[in-house]
């Protein structure tokens, strides 16, 4: 079957799908994005990671044929903003992943930056308090990563949402301003 | 394969009549695993995401009708006060992405016996909702599990919406893993008071052909408790209630745990549920967990 949807803001289509196979094999094999990776096939891993309609799923557990009309956004699309025309850099999360040494074989990196990316635009960019340790470990706990220890990968999240805490504070008058209220709605 | 994508209830409900094969799949949480690794291999997937109907909730009566393909992020973040057990039972289930996506009506639709949200389910009294072209029945979850993945529900119908009762008491829900996330209950189990009619709900988890009711503990403890004074049980009573529970199960050895661990177990969190639950009952708390 034909499945046509958005994937990092650009419509894509995939021909030739088989409707059961996952939204990860559509992704990697058909579209060649092989940002999220396959390890479990089962949700286990974490590595599949991505945005479906804005919510994270493992994208190892969505069927081709449920994508239809979908928006999807992958890790490739977590790099700053691309519209601007300037040169693409990686977004906060990315950035704090690197300079934290949050990184070891990668394999893992890709599920848990959208992951990463959904807990700290749910909490600092939702005008809330930036997470704390249980709260960030509670939203990681379905990404497993064998490599760090995960200590560091705890570090670039607590920096990233540093980060976006002290942005959100430097355009502090954000809400009288209504580009960014629209935004918030 | 066939891939039928209907959009409203109504053409979902003809899908299922037309093609009682077809497989339905909503989080695809369950489903996209044996299509992963080519375990089942159906010859149709009935696409139930679409179907905004199943994602609603709201009241029905006195119930709290949560439609079957509800997220249990949706559970936990709309039912805490409204169906705390079942909430609980929310928040256990694997991780984020998981509860992001898979629903209680898939749960029901498995029939795993170490579902998550089958102990709630059986505690507390809920009743389950199938409809097909013929009509829409109720079951009661008491009545729903024939046998390991064999439910009440017939080929042509599908599973609805959950109706909940409001929380008349503490309601307690506990899971052992080897692990906090990512578990697949080795046990669980549900402890529900009803203080308006002076009964207890059980349902024990993962330890059995089916989700399963120890009888004998509620009757057990409905008589033992002091539902009007509200005074502290004794440890005999607790440790009595305990064993009940454990003797209720049918477990089995498997490769997460033997049976007598289940046992062993589940008498563990029947007395801690009891414990939890005793100590918001004396407070005069109903209905937060």
């Amino acid at each position: 079957m034909r499945v046509t949807f958005t994937v990092n803001g650009d419509p894509v289509t995939a021909e030739d799908t088989w409707p059961g196979e996952s939204l990860l094999y559509v992704l990697r094999e058909r579209l060649g994005l092989p940002g999220s990776k396959n390890a479990c096939e089962q949700g286990e891993c974490g590595s599949c990671t991505v945005y479906l309609d804005g919510v994270t799923a493992c994208s190892c557990m969505v069927a081709a044929g449920q994508c239809q009309g979908r928006e999807v956004r992958t890790v490739e699309g977590l790099t700053g903003d691309q519209e601007t025309g300037a040169e693409r850099r990686l977004g906060t999360v990315q950035e704090a992943f690197a300079e934290a040494g949050a990184v070891q074989c990668g394999f893992c990196t890709p599920g848990l930056l959208v992951q990463a990316d959904d807990l700290i635009s749910r909490t600092v960019g939702a005008g809330q308090a930036a997470p704390d340790d249980p709260e960030i470990r509670e939203a990681l706990a379905g990404n497993l990563c064998r490599c760090t220890g995960y200590e560091k990968i705890i570090d670039a999240v607590r920096l990233a949402a540093q980060r976006e805490q002290v942005l959100a504070n430097a355009t502090g008058g954000a809400d009288s301003e209504p580009d960014k209220g629209g935004e918030r709605e | 394969m066939e891939f039928l994508s209907p959009g409203t209830l109504e053409e979902a409900l003809a899908a299922k009549s037309a093609h009682p094969e077809a497989v339905p799949i909503m989080g695809g949480t369950d489903v996209m695993v044996e299509l992963n690794f080519d375990l089942h291999r159906p010859s149709a997937l009935l696409d139930l995401s679409r179907v905004s109907e199943l994602a609603e909730c709201g009241t029905d009566g006195p119930h709290v009708r949560l439609g079957a393909g509800a997220s249990y992020t949706s559970v936990i973040e709309r039912l805490g006060g409204r169906a705390p057990a079942l909430a609980q039972a929310a928040r256990t289930v694997a991780s984020p992405q998981i509860r992001n996506r898979g629903t209680v009506g898939g749960n029901l639709g498995g029939a795993s016996p170490a579902g998550d949200a089958h102990p709630p389910l059986l505690a507390t009294g809920a009743v389950i909702e199938l409809a097909s072209e013929r009509g829409v029945r109720r079951v009661a979850a008491r009545e729903f599990y024939f046998g390991p993945r064999r439910t009440a529900r017939q080929d042509d119908e599908l599973i609805t919406a959950v109706l909940l009762p409001e929380p008349a008491g503490p309601q307690h829900f506990s899971k052992i893993g080897t692990r906090n996330a990512m578990v697949i209950a080795v046990a669980s189990f549900c402890l529900a008071f009803d203080a308006a009619i002076r009964t207890v709900g059980t349902g024990i988890g993962s330890a059995g052909p089916t989700p399963l009711r120890a009888a004998e503990a509620e009757e057990f403890l409905a008589a033992e408790l002091d539902w009007e004074g509200r005074r502290p049980l004794s440890g005999a009573a607790v440790r009595r209630f305990g064993e009940l529970v454990a003797s209720a199960a049918q477990p089995i050895d498997d490769v997460r745990g033997s049976a007598g661990y289940r046992r062993h177990a589940l008498a563990v969190m029947a007395r801690r549920t009891l414990g939890w639950a005793m100590a918001e009952y004396q407070k005069g708390e109903t209905r937060c967990a």
